[in-house]
């Protein structure tokens, strides 16, 4: 399902109405009919995010405003004057124009920015307390997430997607294994580098039920493009079911499923040093986590919708998928195997 | 207001007077024209190296706009893709942007401010022509497809990986490096050349704007790239050799990178933007057809700017978890910049306003530059507060910004310059229509190109992705980017077939052909000599102001008609008031400043590839070079003590300490070097802050060693102070002796600074701490090695006769570098020896 939400949502996004004149000295008008979008900071979904479009279009305003009468100041001395003014009244407006105006326009956004701040970020890191806390640690070119409890302890791990509960604040915990990497979920709110040797926090409150779309924003390496994550916003309780799933649901022993021989080929072909899969012997640590990967709506970080096909070629070439990627090439391998360790993957609820 | 003025001279006089000016002066023929130092030869090199780099970068862009037009597109592999995007920003910065002021700079100040050349002609070319060595290296690279490829910024650990940055990244570094170096020549050549090399009369009061923002950019040059130079060897040391300046693991932090390289890049906008907005300084009144209304305004706003500049560098690192209080005070100082600037944007309009305006090719472009980069300005406003930032930082909204307002603020008012300027470079115009179309072409492509990016950043477009999903809806944004950037780059060409196009059947146009009140509209373009002879200024815009200036100074009626003694010379002033003090003999055609340059590029090539020997090699070279080069070409004592300058006026042709440019090249050097060793110095602390024991554990260097050092450099320094004193009195011997003495202490200071981590075995790639000491004790022992060599140079100098009580400059300047010699050892020993046992 959430690859059709992202779908339907990219679908509405195509119509949007553009409308440009580039002619005009006046101004250039880009009219959006719509600004929505699974990852567009102007489609907001969280109280940063929100707080932030309703400043962004005051500027807009404003700023189209005062390029108005700027370019219209200019014109009128270059083009239409009829008679030249006195030094001394043209030097009033640069004490006009360039000084009086901005320190009252200025002081006004500073104000206005400043009284923001401390609402979407705290001034000191130690106001995170209680806050419920989902450690990410980006890694070249993925997402490693990790829901810990009150205590720190680990109460679930996954990749390349969040799952949060809706009108709830929620401390991101920022790690980097690597490289510099910056987390950004444009709906929700800003960026927030995670920088190898610190660690940084970063409070999101969403405000909406839905899909959205995360991405490194942070230049990382040949593959920065393609590290992207996906954002599950749930009602409070559905939340709290996924993170504690029921006893029964939890995968105790993925061997038995009918796919077992997808676990056999993925075993013994080494993919267990690497990755993890709970309730068997694959307690790799190096790449992400695949328990209950099936349910995960991509592959390779937001780079490809999570189908079998998809898994077979990035099982098999991964370098083509994701330039640079660390996941060495299983083109060696069976393609029955292959295909085995696929559907085995996707059949992980 | 005529003045003094000589006698008018017959005509046969007068060209005999014009023969030896010309043979003087004369450019040479041939292959032997590349060893010109004149300015205008010099900087038309420049100026063309410079923008057939910004073609190049251009086309890279317009690889990269082809590779984004459609989503999910194989066009460009990932890594071309972030070779070309990691060139485009390097090159159109360091090769592009800094270099053509530096180039117009070199070209044009000499005739704006009446001298006949800058005070180092030699130094320029020394500059072009290790900037042109370094940029073809750079650029060359990506041809081997062993480009940089972290971005410009170069951020670590990505960038120190040598892994996934292969030699690129050393290119990077030791390729730029060396581009710096040209850089602050520049600067030194145009502070000296502003200050000391005006038209007598001219004080500061009414210098060209042109030389107000060129005396603030040269300065900030001096402040800003330092840092970079410093971070360059940190970093370089920790790709060579292991040292973990920036690796968290042993105790470095990558943030150290990223303040060093800001506290460089920021100052760099203005440093880019500041000299365009002079070249409107001197379009706009032309256009008016009256004085700039506000001279005070606008330079003590482009003082303001050049200022605030250095205070806002955090406003890049917005997302890095600063603690918030800090970035809201550089969000603070990061608006407070719109005030400087908004007066300069005011300072044109109140001209235009008091004026009648003539509305021609360069006013379009001007007007072109003011529409896109207020937009610039304004979404400056939006991205400097700081929650607006979290939301568009590092996305294509950035992207879009900083070209409103490098465009805006620089490419725009730089193609209105060349339409300016180009009569005054060859007496002939371009063309109005071409002009015409194309501006409209660049300015409508260069909207379509990049205000649709304003949306994609927002609408979550990240910057530096080499491909993108289709079903982020960012795809028609995107291909209309691409349209637009074709057109603007096709609009770009006209301008540059307009300006090599043949013109020898267009008539040539009027002298001061846009009636600038100016001097360098005296220009004779066909001539080499500079001007005729050095008038004496009474206004900030002579030509209008100084009746027959011109006629006056053709007949050679001022200063310096003649060059009856066959050596180039031009006339030193005051640095205030414009009073001449000195008739200054500079440097003409040479090999030696080619063959230096060639050298040093061989010493950061060869140390790119790690070809140790080859390094040393070049290395000695360069400095044999650089030595012959001060031997033969400076402190030359001349065959009479004055010289007459005409007007009945003469002048000594030999002065030294603060009176004399040598000394204010060494002073202005030594500032930009003293900003490189507090860089090194900022490191230390920073660690400091970071860590609860910056030590790490390690051992330090104790503190007997390092006091016993900075104690011999100290009394180094005395001898240095009693062997200027000797040598005043005219005690030659007593000189030599402190001299010899001095340098003997020097060696001692040397091997005592760098006993004392040697001896701790402090092991530099086991932590940040042991490195950070090392590199301090480096730095220093390189300096006092220096200043071994210019002691041993003035006990040289002093034994062939050249170094005497009254002919002192060399032993003047090496006193001057042995003050701020001192002022590094010592800071630098009290730092590493006394620091941790205080703490």
């Amino acid at each position: 399902m959430n690859v059709e939400r992202l779908a339907g949502a990219a679908n509405r996004s195509r119509k949007v109405i553009y409308h440009f004149c580039p002619f005009s000295l006046a101004i250039c008008l880009l009219v959006l009919s719509s600004c929505s979008g699974v990852q567009s900071a102007l489609d907001p979904a969280g109280r940063e995010a929100d707080a932030v479009a309703t400043l962004f279009w005051v500027m807009v305003a404003g700023g189209g405003l005062i390029w108005l009468c700027v370019m219209g100041a200019f014109l009128f001395a270059g083009r239409f004057k009829t008679q030249p003014l006195t030094e001394r009244r043209a030097g009033g407006i640069i004490v006009f124009g360039g000084v009086a105006f901005p320190v009252v326009v200025l002081a006004g956004l500073i104000a206005y920015a400043g009284w923001l701040m401390p609402a979407m970020r705290p001034w000191f890191a130690g106001e995170g307390e209680g806050l419920r806390r989902i450690e990410i640690t980006a890694e070249q070119y993925w997402w490693r997430v990790r829901y810990l409890d009150d205590k720190g302890q680990v109460l679930r791990e996954s990749a390349n997607e969040v799952f949060m509960p809706v009108d709830e604040r929620v401390l991101f915990v920022l790690k980097a294994k690597d490289v510099i990497h910056s987390f950004w979920i444009p709906s929700l709110g800003g960026k927030m580098d995670a920088i190898p040797g610190r660690v940084n926090n970063l409070q999101l409150e969403a405000t909406k039920t839905g899909s959205y779309r995360g991405v490194c924003a942070e230049f990382c390496g040949t593959a920065h493009a393609l590290m992207a994550f996906t954002v599950e916003v749930l009602e409070k309780q559905a939340f709290e079911d996924w993170l504690r799933p029921k006893a029964s649901s939890t995968p105790v022993s993925a061997a038995q499923t009918p796919d077992a021989g997808g676990l056999d080929a993925f075993l013994k072909n080494g993919c267990g040093a690497c990755h993890a899969i709970d309730g068997t012997q694959a307690q790799g640590a190096i790449g992400p986590n695949l328990t209950g990967f099936g349910t995960r709506p991509t592959v390779a970080a937001g780079t490809l919708p999570n189908t079998t096909g998809h898994l077979i070629r990035f099982i098999k070439t991964p370098d083509l998928i994701k330039p640079g990627v660390n996941m060495p090439s299983y083109n060696m391998l069976l393609q029955a195997e292959v295909e085995a360790i696929s559907l085995y993957l996707k059949g992980l609820k | 207001m005529t003045g003094k003025l000589g006698p008018l001279l017959p005509q046969d006089q007068r060209e005999a007077q014009e023969k030896r000016l010309r043979d003087v002066w004369e450019t040479p023929s041939g292959w032997r024209y590349w060893t010109s130092v004149n300015n205008s030869e010099i900087g038309l090199w420049y100026g063309c190296t410079a923008f057939i780099f910004m073609l190049f970068a251009g086309v890279l862009a317009l690889l990269i706009r082809l590779q984004l037009a459609v989503p999910d597109n194989t066009f460009l592999s990932a890594n071309f893709f972030n070779q070309a995007f990691t060139l485009h920003g390097t090159v159109m910065m360091f090769l592009f942007a800094v270099p053509i002021f530096e180039a117009v700079a070199i070209f044009l100040l000499p005739s704006m401010l009446g001298a006949r050349e800058l005070p180092f002609p030699r130094l320029s070319a020394f500059g072009f022509w290790s900037f042109a060595i370094g940029g073809v290296f750079v650029c060359g690279s990506i041809f081997f497809g062993a480009a940089p490829n972290s971005g410009w910024f170069m951020y670590p650990p990505l960038a120190t990986d040598k892994e996934q940055t292969g030699i690129g990244a050393d290119i990077w570094l030791l390729g730029l490096s060396f581009i710096e170096v040209a850089s602050i020549a520049a600067a030194v050549e145009l502070i000296v050349g502003i200050m000391k090399c005006r038209a007598p009369g001219m004080r500061v009061n009414m210098m060209p704007l042109f030389a107000w923002y060129l005396l603030i950019v040269a300065g900030m040059i001096l402040f800003a790239f330092p840092p970079l130079i410093a971070g360059d060897l940190l970093f370089e040391m920790q790709r060579m050799f292991d040292w973990p300046f920036f690796d968290a693991e042993r105790g470095g932090d990558p943030l150290l990178w990223q303040h060093l390289f800001w506290i460089f890049g920021h100052p760099e906008v203005y440093i880019i933007f500041l000299p365009a907005i002079a070249l409107m300084a001197m379009i706009v009144p032309t256009f008016s057809q009256r004085p700039i209304v506000g001279y005070s305004w606008i330079v003590l706003a482009a003082v303001g700017t050049g200022f605030l500049s250095f205070g806002l560098w955090v406003h890049h690192m917005f997302t890095t978890g600063l603690p918030q209080i800090s970035l809201a005070f550089f969000s603070a100082a990061s608006e407070a910049v719109v005030i400087p600037t908004g007066v300069q944007i005011f300072v044109f309009i109140a001209t235009m306003l008091a004026g009648r305006v003539i509305f021609s090719v360069p006013m379009l472009f001007g007007a072109g530059a003011l529409a896109i980069f207020i937009i610039g300005g304004l979404t400056g406003v939006m991205v400097a507060l700081v929650p607006f930032d979290w939301q568009a930082h590092d996305t294509y909204f950035v992207v879009a910004h900083l070209h409103y307002v490098l465009i805006g603020g620089m490419l725009f008012p730089v193609t209105a310059g060349i339409y300016y300027f180009y009569p005054f470079f060859n007496g002939k115009k371009l063309s109005d229509a071409w002009g015409k179309i194309a501006f409209w072409l660049m300015f409508v492509g260069f909207n379509v190109a990049f205000f649709p990016m304003h949306f994609a950043g927002l609408r979550g477009m990240p910057r530096r992705v080499f491909t993108y999903p289709a079903e982020m809806g960012w795809d028609w944004f995107n291909l209309i980017s691409t349209v637009g950037a074709f057109v603007f780059a096709a609009g770009f060409l006209i301008v540059v077939a307009d300006v090599v196009r043949p013109k020898t059947r267009q008539a040539p146009a009027k002298p001061n052909p846009w009636n600038a009140g100016t001097m360098e509209w005296l220009n004779q373009h066909e001539e080499s000599w500079g001007i005729r002879s050095i008038p004496i200024i009474k206004s900030r815009y002579p030509l209008w102001d100084q009746p027959d200036l011109r006629k006056n100074i053709e007949d050679g009626r001022y200063y310096l008609p003649d060059a009856e003694t066959g050596h180039r010379e031009t006339l030193v002033t005051s640095v205030l008031d414009g009073a001449p003090q000195q008739v200054l003999r500079v440097g003409g055609s040479s090999y030696v400043t080619m063959i230096a340059a060639f050298l040093l590029g061989g010493v950061f090539i060869a140390l790119t590839y790690e070809w140790w020997w080859t390094t040393i090699i070049c290395a000695i070279g360069t400095l044999i070079a650089i030595l012959y080069w001060l031997w033969t070409g400076t402190a030359q004592i001349p065959e009479a003590e004055m010289r007459d300058a005409g007007l009945g006026e003469r002048f000594p042709l030999y002065v030294s300490g603060p009176a004399s440019v040598g000394w204010w090249a060494m002073f202005i050097t030594m500032v930009g070097d003293g900003t490189a060793f507090a860089s090194l110095i900022f490191g230390y602390f920073f660690y400091w802050t970071i860590h609860d024991d910056f030590t790490g554990g390690q051992v330090g260097p104790g503190w007997q060693w390092p006091l016993a050092a900075a104690a011999l450099f100290v009394i180094a320094w005395g001898c240095m102070l009693l062997a200027r004193f000797a040598n005043t009195r005219n005690l030659a011997s007593t000189m030599r002796l402190s001299i010899a003495v001095s340098l003997l202490l020097t060696i001692a200071g040397i091997a005592a600074g760098l006993m004392g981590p040697y001896q701790h075995a402090m092991e530099p790639t086991l932590h940040v701490y042991p490195a950070t000491v090392w590199i301090l004790a480096i730095w220093t022992s390189t300096h006092g090695a220096v200043a071994l060599i210019m002691q041993l140079y003035c006990l040289a100098r002093s034994y062939a006769g050249y170094l005497t009580a009254d002919y002192d400059q060399d032993l003047c300047n090496v006193v001057l570098y042995w003050h701020f010699m001192v002022f590094t050892a010592v800071v630098t020993y009290l730092t590493i020896g006394l620091f941790p046992e205080l703490r």
